[in-house]
């Protein structure tokens, strides 16, 4: 009945979050080897898939709901499991985002050697590896844990909006491509914040707490 | 607040009066049971169950004719009137609104208030009569035509308040409705019927007035059902009438004996309710 | 496979002149849960009892229209067939009351007098009180007469009763109506796992019910039929206005 119900839908979101994962690592990937082939791939292929992931899961959320009137913890996580949805399509939005930038990156002499981006790019990816294994492990201080870790991103954004200004004053041709870096960096914060918003509906579900806009000042 | 006393007062009054009122219904009961057992007990031994009457002035004697009798006379009636009546009992609770059901019904009530004694009338005129003899089976008759409403009524009322889902169940299985009736219903209302037909019986063994007519009575044994028998209610009306003093004992021990065997049927049938009662 | 074990085609139903069912045309998928819905006094257990042939019972029953089973109309096959392969449990619980557990389990051989060997008895019994989920319950207690038991698990003995004939298809007129939220959840969760070997067919009045344990669901208003699908798409995005309106509780 519900119970099995939720446990299929909860499958199919681990495995749109895989995708997801997969999708966003591989943008930034592609960027630092050139490989037009798998930046295509992915905006062509793996991304309409995530989208097709996306309606089915819906589509098993209002069915459930229309069917079983779930209450408290089941309504909780169908709730919560509709949310992560749209959050993790909203990433993969953000990785195909990043993917055009590259293209248009990879045919084009380096501005700059990428230092900031790719460990900006690899906090984002972790946050999103942790937020999902806290969802699947139903773990509320590893999203907390999460949430926090949010600054450290903004932080890197900024310093990376910041450098990127000095190269555009001193050479104006450098704006075009500092704008695409900028871009992806912007895109990986992007990704980083849905993540942090996926944490906070795990705490939801798990504890039925809401703790969006006032993460930080839980002491836990 | 003094409202509320004068009403915790009354009310106590109230429940008070109803008290003695339920009391005193029973008291015409246990004074009966009391002169009865009073009068009749003294002349009760083996003897009196054993032998039949003596002639008058003669000690002793019993009423073993009349027991006999009374069980002979209320078992033909038992016989003739129970599947009839079951089976009419059935009839009208399955059809609880047709045409004839209605004329049935009302038929029943009908022959229910006629007094005993025109049924005695009538089964004297058409079977002893015609028989040119009193006889026990004309005596069973009219027992069997008093009994007849009182059975049908209790079987009516029996199954009329099985439910109907216990019918549904057995069509939804397949079963046939004659079977039905048969395996399902009838098992389910058994204890009332048996019940129904046991208050009957107790009714009909007291019976005097249609007997007068038609069994008569008789101061030998006898048991060929075509002559005349005597059963205990006609020793009592009998004795009592006589102007012996002995007679009137034997009177007053049979009616004693009569009382323990409607008393018996009465609280067997109470017992068969309450053991057998169908829960549904 | 999805194959149709009964269809209803143009049927219509009634007490004399009063029409209780309009033209209904549906029908039921194998091995699916199909539930009947609709406000009281809109036909729902007059279109069940048609189904098995009870229908006729009630005094001024008329019909018209055709219910096949296997393709064939079952108002051209004997009722009593048609009654073995169409088993029927009611709305409240029914069990014999003069017979055990286990003479109530086969109550519908011993009632049809078809006679079986004990073993092939004590099969039956065991086998239909095991899928009825009441083996357990009752396993110590066989030969105690079935009114001793609570409402769900008289219920669930009248469904084994049903099971034990093997029928094709058990109808089911709200049999949980009388039942409290604990064998109410026990009988829903029995159904799921008997359609994997039966079809059901299941009145209720309980909208949360229908959209719980249905596979495809009928709603009826007023003797017609106004929405019949999957169950997962009928109370989604109903097609019908009225359908609409009774999901979303403004009559009924």
């Amino acid at each position: 009945m519900i119970e099995n119900r939720l446990k299929e839908i909860k499958q199919k979101l681990i495995e749109f979050s895989l995708l997801t994962e997969k999708i966003i690592d591989g943008s930034i990937k592609f960027l630092l080897s050139k490989e037009s082939s798998g930046l295509k791939h992915i905006i062509e292929i793996d991304e309409p898939e995530t989208n097709e992931l996306e309606l089915e899961i819906e589509e098993m959320c209002i069915e459930a709901i229309a069917q079983f009137a779930p209450k408290a913890s089941h309504l909780r996580t169908i709730l919560m499991i509709l949310k992560i949805n749209n959050d993790l399509e909203r990433m993969g939005d953000h990785a195909v985002n990043i993917c055009e930038s590259a293209l248009f990156l990879i045919e084009r002499p380096d501005l700059k050697p990428l230092i900031d981006i790719p460990r900006m790019a690899d906090e984002a990816t972790k946050m999103l590896n942790d937020s999902i294994k806290a969802y699947i492990e139903q773990d509320p201080k590893m999203a907390k844990d999460v949430c926090r870790r949010d600054e450290n991103v903004d932080n890197l954004r900024n310093q990376i909006l910041r450098e990127l200004i000095t190269y555009m004053i001193n050479d104006p041709s450098t704006i075009e491509r500092a704008l695409h870096l900028l871009r992806i960096a912007q895109n990986l914060e992007r990704i980083a914040d849905l993540s942090t918003n996926v944490c906070e509906d795990v705490v939801f579900m798990v504890e039925g707490k809401i703790i969006k806009h006032h993460h930080g000042a839980d002491p836990d | 607040m003094r409202q509320l006393k004068k009403r915790i007062v009354k009310d106590f009054f109230f429940s008070l009066i109803i008290i003695v009122m339920a009391f005193s219904a029973c008291i015409p009961l246990f004074l009966i049971l009391g002169f009865i057992i009073k009068n009749g007990a003294s002349s009760i031994n083996l003897d009196f169950f054993i032998h039949l009457p003596k002639p008058v002035g003669e000690q002793g004697g019993g009423i073993l004719n009349a027991i006999i009798g009374t069980f002979i006379i209320t078992g033909i009636a038992f016989l003739l009137a129970t599947p009839l009546s079951i089976l009419a009992g059935i009839y009208l609770s399955e059809n609880r609104k047709n045409a004839f059901s209605e004329i049935l019904r009302t038929s029943v009530d009908i022959l229910s208030s006629i007094p005993s004694i025109v049924i005695g009338i009538i089964a004297y005129l058409w079977i002893v009569k015609p028989m040119k003899t009193f006889s026990a089976l004309s005596g069973g008759i009219a027992l069997a035509i008093i009994m007849l409403p009182v059975v049908i009524k209790s079987t009516e009322e029996t199954f009329a308040i099985i439910p109907y889902g216990l019918k549904e169940a057995s069509f939804a299985l397949g079963v046939p409705y004659y079977r039905t009736i048969l395996k399902v219903i009838l098992p389910a209302g058994l204890s009332g019927v048996i019940t129904g037909t046991l208050i009957a019986i107790s009714r009909i063994a007291g019976e005097t007035a249609p007997l007068l007519f038609t069994a008569f009575g008789n101061p030998f044994m006898n048991l060929n059902l075509t002559k005349p028998m005597n059963t205990i209610p006609l020793v009592v009306f009998n004795y009592t009438t006589s102007p012996y003093e002995q007679w009137h004992k034997i009177a007053w021990a049979a009616a004693l004996v009569l009382l323990i065997i409607v008393l018996t049927l009465n609280i067997f049938s109470r017992i068969i309710s309450k053991k057998w009662k169908v829960k549904f | 496979m999805e194959s149709q074990i009964l269809k209803i085609e143009n049927f219509s139903a009634g007490f004399g002149k009063c029409l209780v069912l309009k033209n209904i045309d549906f029908s039921v998928e194998q091995n699916r849960i199909t539930a009947i819905m609709g406000p009281s006094g809109c036909g729902k257990t007059t279109l069940i009892r048609c189904i098995n042939r009870m229908h006729e019972f009630s005094p001024g029953a008329v019909f018209s229209g055709k219910i096949l089973l296997h393709d064939e109309d079952i108002y051209s096959i004997n009722p009593i067939i048609v009654r073995r392969k169409i088993g029927m449990v009611f709305q409240r619980p029914n069990p014999f009351p003069t017979m055990s557990i286990y003479e109530n389990v086969i109550s519908g051989f011993i009632l049809n007098g078809i006679k079986l060997k004990k073993g092939e008895r004590d099969h039956i019994v065991v086998n239909s009180l095991q899928k009825a989920g009441l083996w357990e319950e009752v396993k110590d207690n066989l030969h105690r007469r079935g009114t001793f038991l609570s409402g769900g698990q008289q219920q669930r003995l009248c469904i084994a009763r049903a099971l034990a004939m093997n029928p094709d298809i058990l109808l089911l007129d709200e049999p949980t109506s009388s039942l409290d939220p604990k064998s109410t959840l026990l009988i829903e969760q029995l159904m799921e796992e008997l359609k994997q070997s039966i079809t059901i067919l299941i009145v209720t009045h309980n909208i949360a019910q229908a959209a719980r344990i249905s596979d495809y669901v009928a709603f009826l208003y007023l003797g017609e039929l106004m929405e019949f699908g999957l169950s997962k798409e009928v109370f989604t995005a109903p097609k019908n206005k009225k359908t609409e309106e009774y999901l979303t509780g403004k009559f009924g």
